[in-house]
C-alpha cells in the first residue's frame, strides 16, 4: 500500500497535558488523549485559527483547546456563523479553515456552511463532537448521523471511534480538503475517542489509494489547445473560481496578454482577472455584462478555465454559445463534458495548465499569427453601447443602492475584502466595484446562502487583520447571521457592514415584480422606507441592534451622507460598525438574462435588448 | 433500456455503501441490481452495479464515483468480454400433473430443485440475465409464489484482474 504522508509544518507542539505517563526515550511516542491528538494535529499541520461553539460530546476536546498557545478560537454565537467564518477565512488567505461544533442540533447547524463550502470548492475541515460509541444507533440525547448528513456535502465524511486514529484522520481529512478541488471534509469524533488515550504517532500513515488528483496536464492536450487558441477567431478566456483557488492570477494574466484574447470573469472569479485590465470584459451570466454575456455568446472558442457553465452562466444549455468549440481545464474531471461537451478536455490545476499552455501557444503562433482584430472591434462596439449603469436618483427618493455600493468600493480600494450576502446587493456588489486581486471578493456562489456575509467578513478579518473588511449585506440577509458581530465586538474582530436596506427581499421582489405580476408575496420586511419620508415599522432598528451589540451604528438615508458615513466607518477600528443604508426598494439588477431563455435574449434594462444586426 | 455493468474495486469502509448508493439517486441513475463481496484483497471489496442509463452520459457516474475517496477502481464490463451471472430462486405451484412439466422445464435450463413440498417446489438457476429470465417465462404459467433474486455479478475473461496495479504506484 502507498503512503503519504503529509508534511509537517509546525513541529514545535506544546507539551501534551493529557501525558498518561513520562517519555521514557526520545523514541517512544507520547501518549495522548484522542482529543489532545486532535488539537497536537492541528497544531503540527500549521492551523492557527478555529470557529466554533461547544457542548456536551466536544467538552474533552474543548478542555484541551483552552491550553493551547498555538491555536486561536473563536466562540461564535451559532454554528453557522463557525461555519462561513471558516469559509470567510479559507476565501480570503487561500488557507484551511476550520470549524468546530458539538453532536446533534450544533453538527447540523454547520451544514449549510460545508454545503456552501462545496458548492464554492472551499477548503474546510469541520470537526464535530459524537455522542459515546457505544450509544450510537439508541437515538442518544444529541445524537445525529452527521458523517451519514453531510456525505452528499462533502468531499468526505470520517467517523472517529478510536483514539489512535486520530492523528492520520486529521491528517488525510486536511490532505483531502486543500488538494485537487478543494471543499469540505468533516471529522466526527466520538466522545469515548475523545476520551481514551493512545500513542500520538507524527506524522501519520495517510493512506489514500483512491485519492491522487491529477494536477499536471497531457502533453498532447495542451497542444491541441494551442493550436485551437491559434486558429480561433473570436477566442475568449471563460475564467471561474478555480482561477481564485489554484493561485493562477498571475500565470491567467501573462496567457491572456500573451493571447490577447478577451476575458470574462464568473461571479466566483471577480478579481482572478484585474478589472482595470483593457481585456477583462466583466461577469458573464444571468447579471453579467453585456459585452461579456454576448462575447461568449457569439465567441468561436470558449478556453475554460476552473469555470463549470453553471446555468447562472450559460442561461438555456442548448442555446449557449452555439457557435463555439470548447477547451475545457479543470481539476475535477467530473465538471468536464457534465453541462458542455468539450472539444479538448484538460484536466490539471489551472495554474501548472497556464505554465505549460503559454510555452505551447507561443510555439504555435510564431508560425501562425492569430488575429482577433474584427473580434475585438465588435467587443468594443459592445462595451461602448451597453455599459454597466444604474438610476442614481430613484423616483421614490431614496438612496440609489448601487451608488452606495459603488462609493464602498472607491473609497475602500482594491486591497480591501468584499464579502456580500446573496441577492440584489451581491450581484450589485459584483458589478460596480472593480477588484483588482484574488481573495478580494467573497460571497456564495453556488449554494446562495443568505447570511454569509457577517460571518464571512469575520472569517476574513481574523485571517488578514491588516486588511479592511466589508460585509456588503442585505436586510434580509442580516438578520439570518448578525448575532456574530457579538463575536466581533468581543474578540476584537471590526469588521464594518453595509447593510443595503431596501426593506425587502430584493431579488425575489425583483422577480414578482417582473414576472409575477407585480404581486409581491411576502417579500416585504419593513426594516427600511417605502418612500423618501415614509418609513416601515423598521423592525429591527439596525442602528439600536449595533449599538446593543456593541458596534458603532449610523444610518445613511440622503445621497450626501453616504461618503462621510463610510469613511468613518473606515476610521473606526475599536469596534465593528455597521452602516444602514436606507435605500430605494424598486431598484432592479440589470442587465438580466431572464431564467430558461438563451443568453441572446439578455437585456440591458427593463424591456430593453440589445440591438443585433448593429454592428 | 439500456443497461451497463460497472464493477467498482472499493475500500471495505464503514458507510461505504451508502456513499455510492445515495451518489446513483442523487445524480438521477437508477440501479437495476448491485451485488457486493469480498475481493481477493483483504480490505478491499467489490461492487457490481448494473445501471440504467436512458439520455444520461454514463461517463458522467463513472466520473462522480471516482471521486469517491473509497473507490478505487471502476471498470465496465461488456457482455462479450465478460462472464456476467445471477441467481435465483424461485418456489412454483406445483400439482401432480404439472410437476413432471415443470421438472423438464428446470432440466432444460440446468437449474435444480432445492427443496420440494406437496404443492410447491423451490428451483435454482444460474445464469446471465437472459437465462434467468427465459425461465421465469416459462414458470409463470404454473404459477410463481415467490422469488429471490442475487443481483449480478461478473468478471472479466483472460487472465487480467482488476485489482491489478490499484494498490501500487
Amino acid at each position: 500500500m502507498t503512503t503519504e504522508s503529509t508534511p509537517v509544518t509546525a513541529p514545535s507542539a506544546p507539551a501534551p497535558k493529557a501525558s498518561a505517563r513520562p517519555e521514557k526515550s526520545s523514541a517512544e511516542p507520547p501518549m495522548l488523549t484522542g482529543s489532545g491528538a486532535i488539537l497536537a494535529s492541528l497544531e503540527k499541520l500549521g492551523v492557527t485559527d478555529v470557529f466554533g461553539l461547544p457542548g456536551g460530546a466536544i467538552m474533552p476536546f474543548y478542555d484541551e483547546l483552552m491550553a493551547s498557545t498555538a491555536i486561536r478560537h473563536i466562540l461564535v454565537r451559532h454554528e453557522q456563523g463557525a461555519g462561513h467564518a471558516a469559509e470567510g477565512y479559507a476565501a480570503a488567505s487561500g488557507r484551511l479553515g476550520v470549524c468546530i461544533a458539538t453532536s446533534g442540533p450544533g453538527a447540523t447547524n454547520l451544514v449549510t456552511a460545508i454545503a456552501d463550502a462545496h458548492m464554492d470548492s472551499v477548503p474546510l475541515l469541520a470537526i464535530t463532537g459524537q455522542v459515546f460509541s457505544t450509544s450510537m444507533g439508541t437515538d442518544a440525547f444529541q445524537e445525529v448521523d452527521i458523517t451519514g448528513i453531510t456525505m452528499p456535502i462533502t468531499k468526505h465524511s470520517f467517523l472517529v471511534t478510536d483514539p489512535a486514529d486520530v492523528p492520520g484522520v486529521i491528517a488525510a481529512a486536511v490532505h483531502i480538503a486543500t488538494t485537487g478541488r478543494p471543499g469540505p471534509v468533516l471529522v466526527d469524533v466520538t466522545k469515548d475517542a475523545q476520551q481514551k488515550s493512545a500513542p500520538f504517532i507524527w506524522p501519520p500513515k495517510v493512506d489514500l489509494p483512491g485519492y491522487r488528483p491529477v494536477t499536471k496536464a497531457h502533453g498532447k492536450q495542451i497542444q491541441a489547445a494551442a493550436q485551437l487558441i491559434v486558429e480561433a477567431r473570436k477566442p475568449v478566456l471563460y475564467v471561474g473560481g478555480g482561477v481564485v483557488r489554484s493561485g493562477a492570477s498571475r500565470e491567467l494574466l501573462a496567457f491572456a496578454e500573451k493571447t490577447g484574447a478577451p476575458v470574462v470573469t464568473t461571479l466566483m472569479a471577480r478579481g482572478a482577472f484585474p478589472d482595470s485590465h483593457r481585456q477583462n470584459l466583466g461577469m458573464p451570466g444571468m447579471h453579467g455584462t453585456v459585452p461579456a454575456v454576448l462575447a461568449l455568446q457569439e465567441s468561436d472558442l470558449l478556453i475554460a478555465l476552473g469555470s463549470r457553465f453553471d446555468d447562472r452562466v450559460t442561461g438555456k444549455v442548448s442555446e449557449f454559445a452555439p457557435g463555439a468549440k470548447v477547451i475545457h481545464i479543470d481539476i475535477d474531471p467530473a465538471e468536464i463534458g457534465k453541462i458542455r461537451h468539450a472539444d479538448v478536455p484538460i484536466v490539471g490545476d489551472a495554474r501548472e495548465v497556464l505554465l505549460d499552455l503559454l510555452p505551447a501557444f507561443e510555439a504555435v503562433a510564431a508560425q501562425q499569427k492569430p488575429d482577433t482584430t474584427d473580434w475585438w472591434k465588435r467587443l468594443e462596439t459592445l462595451r461602448v453601447q451597453y455599459p454597466l449603469g444604474y438610476v442614481d436618483d430613484p423616483d421614490d427618493g431614496l438612496l440609489a443602492p448601487q451608488a452606495v455600493i459603488e462609493a464602498i468600493g472607491k473609497l475602500s480600494g482594491p486591497e480591501a475584502v468584499y464579502a456580500a450576502g446573496v441577492g440584489q446587493h451581491q450581484m450589485w456588489a459584483a458589478q460596480f466595484i472593480e477588484y483588482e486581486r484574488p481573495g478580494a471578493w467573497l460571497n456564495s456562489g453556488g449554494a446562495g446562502t443568505m447570511g454569509y456575509a457577517v460571518p464571512a467578513a469575520m472569517g476574513a478579518k481574523v485571517a488578514q487583520p491588516d486588511r479592511l473588511v466589508w460585509a456588503i449585506d442585505g436586510d434580509g440577509c442580516f438578520q439570518m447571521t448578525n448575532q456574530e458581530l457579538a463575536t466581533c465586538t468581543i474578540n476584537d474582530i471590526p469588521i464594518k457592514v453595509a447593510i443595503i436596506n431596501n426593506s425587502s427581499l430584493g431579488m425575489v421582489r425583483q422577480w414578482q415584480t417582473l414576472f409575477y405580476d407585480g404581486r409581491h408575496s411576502f417579500t416585504d420586511l419593513e426594516t427600511g422606507s417605502t418612500r423618501a419620508g415614509e418609513e416601515t415599522r423598521m423592525v429591527p432598528d439596525f442602528v439600536k441592534l449595533a449599538e446593543a451589540y456593541g458596534a458603532l451604528g449610523i444610518r445613511v438615508t440622503q445621497p450626501e451622507e453616504v461618503e462621510p458615513a463610510i469613511t468613518l466607518a473606515m476610521q473606526t477600528n475599536d469596534r465593528p460598525v455597521v452602516i444602514d443604508f436606507i435605500v430605494s426598494r424598486d431598484a432592479m439588477v440589470w442587465p438580466m438574462v431572464p431564467q430558461g431563455v438563451g443568453n441572446s435574449s439578455v437585456q440591458y434594462a427593463r424591456d430593453h435588448a440589445p440591438v443585433w444586426d448593429e454592428e | 433500456m439500456t443497461y451497463h455493468v460497472l464493477s467498482l474495486l472499493v475500500e471495505d469502509k464503514p458507510g461505504l455503501l451508502t456513499r455510492v448508493a445515495g451518489l446513483f439517486a442523487r445524480r438521477g441513475f437508477n440501479i437495476r441490481s448491485l451485488a457486493v463481496g469480498t475481493t481477493e484483497i483483504e480490505g478491499l471489496s467489490r461492487i457490481t452495479v448494473v445501471v440504467e442509463v436512458e439520455g444520461l452520459p454514463l461517463e458522467q457516474i463513472t466520473k462522480q464515483l471516482n471521486k469517491l475517496i473509497n473507490v478505487l477502481k471502476i471498470v465496465e464490463l461488456d457482455a462479450a468480454s465478460s462472464v456476467q451471472r445471477e441467481h435465483l430462486l424461485v418456489k412454483v405451484r406445483v400439482d401432480n400433473t404439472t410437476r413432471s412439466q415443470i421438472l423438464e422445464a428446470a432440466n432444460l435450463f440446468r437449474a435444480r430443485v432445492v427443496d420440494v413440498a406437496t404443492d410447491s417446489l423451490v428451483i435454482e438457476v444460474t445464469g446471465d440475465t437472459a437465462k434467468v429470465e427465459a425461465l421465469l417465462r416459462v414458470l409463470e404459467p404454473y404459477g410463481v409464489k415467490e422469488i429471490a433474486q442475487s443481483g449480478l455479478v461478473a468478471i472479466g475473461r483472460g487472465s487480467k484482474s482488476i485489482s491489478e496495479r490499484v494498490l501500487k504506484n
